[in-house]
């Protein structure tokens, strides 16, 4: 049945933002959990770890979103595991970010010059300690900048789970456009309520960019 | 219940998926060239233009970015025939995937031609040397790639207004055989090798067009 798109619609669709950014910090979390992993391996003193945090990288940033998202959905039934699409999800954007956040706090733990380590382990530091009092504080201000720009990446990237039945932003503009049959109204509201979420972020991102090289 | 893995049908079904493939290659290809091509002009347009079209470029940028690739791909495919303009699945996607990679593009070239001071320009050009256009593309060439790795394992999104592209044909084909998960492990495998090769080739590109000078 068609309706008029009502003021209701748009309380709908701002209210549908609580799960996109649900989901976003469900992501954020366990892509955080991932990304230190991987950050970790990437610059630990063995070779077949640090291969291996590569590989993992190479393949995730290799392959499509979509692709996890439908793997996850489909695959984790066939093992006997009743997944709703909140599980699938989690699963699919954790090894997303994780390879994304991971690649980012690598870059940030080498940018730590060499120098940094070494005087560490003249004090009697172990690898452990120069990693947790010397290299991470540093590294920590160059991470935050990028971190948050990705946390815009992550996002937009939310509304790929509306394909798999998650009702998020844009499930609920796709579900509004088919009771309304409005679809350009509704998805530019759809896009002006991203737009409103991540603009701030970029900014933000970019503010704390710029303070970094002036410090500097 | 134990699951065994077979991948006979989803194999036997390897025609769709080369047509799904040459969608996806050609989605790319055409959307890397426009998307340059917009980047090249809006950059300069960007960096050198009057302040209207600076303004202008800044806001197409901004709202591009700040939105899902998911939902500008929705409103030119579902949301611009109510005003009049109608396309098939395929231009729609071009046009969406042009406008997406565009914005990026901008930025990143923007980006390289102001890393490089203007002295420096002013320099090579007072010497009259042609090598400062290369040392551009040069700061830029990495972060372009990388780019246009992304735009080719995002046209998978394009399946969801039904262009028939490599993702949508793995839809195509799990309905027929049933076997959900292997489908979507050799897409994602076909994904992962078709990423690589760009990759190699962009390395190789790089090599042959500014390591040797």
């Amino acid at each position: 049945m068609i309706r008029e798109l009502g003021f209701i619609d748009i309380l709908y669709l701002i209210a549908a933002m609580r799960w996109t950014l649900a989901l976003t910090a469900i992501a954020f979390l366990g892509g955080g959990l991932v990304g230190l992993i991987i950050a970790l391996l990437r610059v630990s003193p063995a070779l077949p770890l640090r291969w291996l945090g590569g590989l993992y990288v190479h393949v995730v940033q290799g392959t499509p979103l979509l692709a996890w998202l439908f793997v996850f959905f489909f695959g984790l039934s066939i093992v006997g595991v009743e997944v709703s699409p909140w599980i699938a999800a989690a699963a699919a954007y954790s090894i997303y970010a994780g390879a994304f956040l991971g690649e980012i706090w690598r870059g940030c733990l080498q940018a730590i010059p060499k120098t940094q380590w070494e005087a560490g382990a003249s004090l009697g530091l172990s690898l452990a300690e120069q990693m947790r009092y010397i290299i991470v504080p540093q590294a920590l201000r160059l991470a935050i900048p990028p971190t948050v720009g990705f946390l815009v990446q992550l996002i937009k990237n939310t509304s790929l789970a509306a394909v798999i039945g998650f009702i998020e932003l844009t499930r609920e503009g796709q579900l509004t456009t088919a009771v309304t049959f409005r679809p350009f109204t509704v998805y530019l509201i759809v896009a002006a309520l991203y737009f409103a979420l991540c603009f701030p972020l970029t900014q933000v991102s970019r503010r704390l960019e710029r303070r970094l090289h002036v410090a500097r | 219940m134990t699951y065994s893995l077979q991948f006979r049908d989803v194999f036997a079904a390897w025609e769709f998926m080369l047509d799904g493939l040459v969608l996806t290659l050609e989605l790319s290809l055409v959307t890397m060239v426009s998307g340059l091509i917009i980047g090249m002009a809006g950059a300069a347009g960007r960096v050198y233009g009057p302040s209207w079209l600076r303004t202008t470029i800044a806001v197409y940028v901004e709202v591009i970015r700040n939105t899902p690739l998911i939902v500008q791909l929705f409103l030119i495919f579902f949301g611009l025939p109510s005003a009049g303009l109608k396309f098939d699945a395929k231009t729609a996607a071009m046009v969406a995937l042009s406008i997406n990679l565009g914005a990026y593009s901008i930025e990143i070239i923007r980006a390289g031609l102001q890393a490089i001071p203007r002295s420096q320009i002013e320099a090579g050009q007072s010497l009259g040397l042609s090598g400062v256009q290369i040392f551009r593309y040069v700061v830029m060439f990495p972060a372009l790639a990388s780019q246009f790795v992304l735009l080719m394992l995002a046209t998978s999104v394009v399946s969801q207004i039904s262009a028939e592209d490599l993702f949508h044909m793995a839809s195509i084909v799990q309905s027929r055989t049933f076997r959900d998960f292997e489908v979507y492990i050799v897409v994602a495998a076909a994904y992962l090798a078709l990423a690589i090769v760009f990759r190699l080739l962009f390395a190789g590109l790089y090599q042959l067009v500014f390591a040797r000078r």
